[in-house]
């Protein structure tokens, strides 16, 4: 057993994350349900950016985790407004019946 | 073993445990309470790798921001109680094959990748060059990222604006 954690560790948990986020995109049929699937994805992102800024002694990745940290946050509050407004219109948050552009 | 390889692996079984309660649970509000146990996790694992400035960014916009912005949309589309909160999965197994697949690639690649350096040690106060960064090299990009807060919360006013 290493004395620390490799970066080889922090990179496949960050995998696993991940896949599991990806899982729940596919798989969940209520938007607010996809959305957070989609946050489990950018969280892993930005587990290996700050693991790689750590492992190259350079905080600029860090800076970079800070930009898609902030990014994200107004990515879910303008996906949010939109899910509220479709519940509006449509009555619905299940993606499955948001097919109006269907031919 | 060292105190901090146990502190990860710790975090990182109570990350991908409420991971994977995220997207398997039935209830979509339990779903939300899980991701916000991953979300703190996820700043437990920043602490780990020395980032004690993005754990608290990462405690204060994502486990507290978005966790509460979540809870107010389920809040306005889902009754709280009743049936209509639980939410069904499908193509379970569609979406397996697709994350393993993702999984088996990435795991694949990491592992036969040349990374097996060892942590440098700690150049100073991290907080101190990220924040020298954001307003020396970086300030261009602070500032656009200013603008497009203001946009995204405008367009999100908009689109949330009762109906007159």
């Amino acid at each position: 057993m290493p004395a620390s954690v490799s970066l080889q560790g922090y990179l496949v948990l960050a995998a696993v994350l991940f896949a599991v986020g990806l899982f729940g995109v596919v798989t969940r049929r209520n938007t607010i349900g996809i959305l957070l699937g989609i946050e489990l994805m950018l969280n892993a992102v930005n587990i290996n950016l700050v693991a790689f800024a750590r492992f190259n002694g350079d905080a600029v990745g860090m800076v970079f985790t800070v930009f898609t940290i902030s990014i994200t946050v107004a990515e879910v509050a303008l996906g949010l407004a939109l899910v509220i407004l479709i519940f509006r219109v449509r009555r619905t948050a299940i993606a499955d019946h948001l097919d109006l552009l269907r031919g | 073993m060292s105190l901090e390889t146990i502190a990860f692996g710790g975090l990182a079984v109570v990350l991908v445990a409420s991971a994977l309660a995220v997207v398997l649970t039935k209830n979509l509000f339990h779903s939300v309470l899980w991701l916000a146990l991953t979300l703190t996790g996820t700043a437990g694992i920043f602490l780990t790798l020395d980032a004690e400035f993005l754990a608290a960014v990462q405690l204060l916009l994502y486990a507290g921001g978005v966790v509460t912005i979540v809870v107010f949309a389920i809040v306005v589309t889902e009754r709280l109680v009743g049936d209509r909160i639980t939410q069904t999965s499908r193509q379970i197994f569609s979406g397996l094959i697709i994350a393993g697949a993702v999984l088996v690639g990435l795991l694949t690649f990491i592992l036969r990748a040349p990374l097996s350096r060892p942590r440098p040690p700690l150049g100073g106060d991290l907080t101190r060059a990220i924040g020298d960064a954001v307003l020396t090299r970086f300030v261009l990009s602070f500032e656009l990222l200013g603008l497009f807060f203001f946009a995204a919360l405008l367009g999100a006013l908009y689109f949330a604006r009762p109906d007159d």
